[in-house]
């Protein structure tokens, strides 16, 4: 058995060691918001947070995720809150929308550690993500106006 | 006008082929479909009034949405064309995806299929048609049971009120209105009085897609399910020899190991257990006829076909003549490579084979053809599948292949329980119907005073239509060969366009914008080349080939004005194209810059007329990503082929836009009450010709192939 904190919950789970956390949350714990696209962290479509940080949950094996606390996007907020959340609502973002879950928790990710994110701030947090519909645009307007959310502006 | 014969000749072509496919287009009527029909759910009981809607006594209102969402936004704007019409806002309706049914055949492709960036214009007066017939019976119930005239009567937001302002709420009179007869002559909305149609709305699937709950493909879970991995030929149409899966099924939580029609599939109670044991099932493989196939043979066999002529596609005066007389003849060979989809959901589908019926949950761009699929491979007549469409990470054609559901239906078959299959990246890359790969010659003419008198192109390609429908471009030749080609807009008294066909023995498929990526970069690239010929500049030269063009000339003033067109920032070059699509009239500028031999796509504007609007956003939205979709394409996009392997694996050899190489994007949609165009995939093509003039404009070199890693640009 394998204890996990995820959503601020804990949980246990009978998987392989070397099972990667992505398959645990979406096939274990059915948190299928977090994606699968790559499987090499190429894409981000699977990034969650480990405490607060955004990793690419296709590459953490669940035996090295110890007492870390794993957020996804069920986590992120209860009820589509998080200015991010509001940002992407407010701008229309998603088209397919399957890799916005990861390009959230990135987004998110880099909103924690920099309020104020410049152009250069944004392509460095957000290139590992793959948007296929390109949505790229958006998600950089987004993203400064979470900022602004958050600033309560 | 010549558009509107190009669109009749096309529909014409598709509902011949779709009779030619025959056992494809089966008959499912919808529960309860006939006219005026109640059927019972529970305690609540519906009015059916037609296909699309389903009214409850508790005044619920159900949609079914007969296309596909795969980020294209038909899950808000086919809502909107019906709720125009019925009277209600957005937020009353409950948006499902419809089942297979023949009710659903888009009437522009003659199948029940999203694509071609139809959706919009098969959906323009059948939905609202469908929303006033509905709002018709129910008006007509309220008013018979206050005693009044119907026309009398009106409707908000799913109340009807009486001239004397008594109301009744849609779901109080669906048990009425379903005993009436429809009406058979519906007046509809002129466009002045749109309330929603045209009006920007809110997506009603963003929610859902930034809180993780929209539901896709891979997504499904059903109880008892398993879940399967899947062993393909790593050769393109190669097959199993012998295998062995003893190993595999001693791994733990390994429940089978099928054989099926793709390939071996390993079933376990995870999916990382599946893919884990996959990878020990040891398989001896028959590499079939292209084990030996590579990209210079492919190159060869296309050369090598050109040497004929194909068949003509378009014909205006004599340009054989003209070419023999003309004062000056400029003439170039262009080459694209086979293409990948990549849609980020990688192929699934979840089949649940029980003895009473079969169920599959799919992210599918085709219903029928679907569920004609999982009943062969079941076994069992197709009136036994349901087919569930959820929501689809990225379709641009993929989804239209049924590839992935044979052995998800197989290998519930073979374990008795349902089954989710998913297929890995390396899976999904190495597997696709790819852009077929072009070799084209076009050849332009002057005379002595400078003016274009002849237009020829020859283009050699495959056609993904006959690998879908055999036999049915025999007649009038395959249409979706020669887009952005023979609609060739220019006033050039000799234009000739001729299409040789040549298969080269593995499957291509329809990808965004299908023919016109591969035409419009040819034909606009070398547009350019014959500008440059007689020392003209792009916008000029083509303003005076497209004086009686008006629409044409609308969209290339505009972008040239917003762009400023010829006068770039420093360090910064300009490239154009314009192209008529779909229906869609549109012109780019790329703005570009040059640095370490490498292009820099800085900025893309984008002018264009689609006619009326349903959800402008959207429109906005499908540029913005048709063209980065054509960039990834044009500068990274290359499928290579070995010994019949695909050699491309995952996102780090086949290499998609990401954020820091995104331009700015801007938009201009102009006012327009032409009939609705496309615009789903028309701006994916003019990226790339738009681009290569640019480069020639920043470097001199004239690019006739792609993608850009080809060329070290200094």
């Amino acid at each position: 058995m394998t204890q996990l904190n995820v959503n601020g919950k804990a949980v246990e789970v009978d998987v392989d060691p070397d099972t990667p956390l992505l398959w645990v949350l979406r096939d274990t714990l059915g948190l299928t918001g977090t994606k699968f696209g790559c499987g090499m962290a190429l894409c981000g479509a699977c990034t969650v947070h480990l405490n607060g940080q955004a990793v690419r949950s296709c590459q953490v094996p669940v035996s090295s995720v110890g007492a870390q606390a794993v957020t996804t996007i069920e986590g992120l907020s209860a009820d589509r809150s998080h200015p991010v959340q509001q940002a992407w609502i407010e701008h229309d973002v998603p088209q397919c929308g399957y890799c916005q879950s990861g390009q959230i928790m990135s987004a998110s990710a880099l909103l924690a550690t920099t309020p104020k994110p410049t152009d250069a701030d944004i392509d460095a947090a957000m290139s590992g993500n793959i948007c296929r519909c390109g949505t790229y645009q958006r998600i950089r307007s987004a993203i400064r106006r979470a900022a602004e959310i958050k600033r309560g502006a | 006008m010549a558009a509107d014969t190009a669109d009749i000749s096309r529909r014409d072509f598709l509902k011949s082929s779709a009779a030619v496919s025959g056992g494809l287009l089966i008959a499912i009527a919808l529960p309860g479909c006939k006219p005026a029909a109640m059927a019972t759910g529970g305690e609540t009981r519906y009015a059916t009034p037609n296909a699309w809607l389903r009214i409850g006594t508790d005044d619920s209102i159900t949609f079914y949405c007969d296309k596909s969402e795969m980020g294209q936004g038909v899950y808000t704007s086919l809502t909107m064309l019906v709720a125009e019409e019925l009277g209600v806002g957005l937020a009353r309706i409950d948006t499902q995806f419809a089942p297979p049914g023949d009710a659903y055949i888009n009437t522009l492709i003659g199948g029940q299929i999203t694509g071609g960036s139809t959706s919009v214009r098969d959906g323009w007066d059948k939905l609202r048609k469908a929303g006033a017939t509905a709002r018709t019976l129910l008006v007509t119930a309220a008013a018979n049971q206050w005693g009044v005239d119907a026309r009398n009567c009106r409707v908000e937001d799913g109340v009807i009120v009486s001239p004397h302002l008594d109301k009744l709420k849609f779901g109080e009179v669906a048990e009425a209105a379903a005993k009436l007869t429809p009406p058979k002559d519906i007046a509809l909305k002129p466009p002045a009085q749109f309330t929603l149609v045209g009006k920007a709305q809110k997506r009603k699937d963003t929610p859902s897609k930034v809180d993780g709950t929209c539901v896709y493909g891979i997504d499904v879970r059903l109880p008892g399910m398993l879940y399967a991995a899947l062993a393909q030929p790593p050769v393109l149409g190669g097959s199993v020899k012998t295998f062995n899966g003893e190993k595999a099924l001693a791994m733990p939580g390994v429940v089978a190991v099928v054989p099926t029609s793709s390939g071996i599939a390993v079933v376990a109670d995870s999916w990382w257990r599946a893919r884990k044991a996959r990878d020990a099932v040891t398989i001896e493989w028959d590499g079939g006829p292209n084990a030996a196939l590579n990209d210079a043979k492919i190159s060869q066999t296309l050369r090598k076909a050109s040497a004929d002529a194909g068949r003509i596609m378009r014909s205006d005066g004599d340009v054989a003549s003209a070419i023999k007389g003309a004062a000056k003849v400029v003439k170039a060979d262009y080459e694209l490579p086979l293409l990948a989809h990549a849609t980020l959901e990688p192929q699934n589908c979840t089949a649940d084979v029980r003895a009473d019926g079969v169920d599959i949950h799919v992210p599918t761009q085709v219903q029928q053809i679907a569920q004609a699929t999982a009943a062969k491979a079941a076994g069992v007549d197709v009136s036994k599948v349901k087919v569930h469409t959820t929501f689809l990470g990225g379709g641009f054609g993929r989804r239209l292949e049924v590839d992935f559901i044979p052995a998800a239906v197989e290998a519930s078959k073979a374990v008795k329980k349902p089954v989710k299959l998913v297929w890995t990246r390396e899976d999904d890359m190495t597997h696709d119907a790819y852009r077929p790969p072009a070799f084209d010659q076009v050849t332009g003419a002057f005379d002595d005073q400078g003016k274009l008198i002849a237009w020829k192109l020859h283009l050699t390609s495959c056609s993904i239509t006959e690998r879908f429908f055999p036999g049915s471009t025999e007649k009038n030749g395959d249409p979706f060969t020669v887009e952005a080609a023979a609609n060739y807009p220019y006033d050039v008294p000799n234009v000739q366009v001729d299409f040789k066909r040549q298969e080269i023995g593995i499957n291509v498929g329809f990808w965004r914008s299908v023919s016109h990526a591969l035409n419009c970069f040819v034909a606009e690239s070398f547009m350019d080349e014959l500008a440059v010929s007689q020392k003209k500049d792009s916008l000029t030269f083509r303003r005076a080939l497209l004086a009686k063009q008006p629409r044409y000339l609308r969209v290339l003033d505009l972008v040239a004005k917003e762009s400023r067109f010829g006068y770039p920032p420093k360090g910064r070059f300009h490239g154009l194209a314009v192209m008529e699509g779909y229906g869609t009239y549109m012109a780019q500028v790329a703005e570009i810059s040059m640095a370490d031999g490498k292009t820099q796509v800085n900025r893309v504007f984008c002018a264009l007329d689609c006619g009326m609007q349903v959800n402008p956003d959207t429109i906005v939205a499908q540029v913005e990503s048709s063209v980065i979709f054509g960039l990834s394409a044009l500068m990274w996009g290359e499928i290579n082929i070995q010994g019949g392997r695909v050699q491309q694996s995952n996102f780090d050899s086949y290499r998609v836009a990401r954020m820091n190489e995104a331009p700015r994007i801007d938009v201009y949609v102009l006012d327009s009450q032409e009939a609705p165009g496309g615009v789903g995939e028309p701006a994916t093509a003019l990226v790339a010709p738009a681009v290569c003039n640019a480069i020639y404009t920043a470097t001199g070199r004239r690019l006739r192939s792609l993608p850009l890693t080809r060329y070290k640009l200094a």
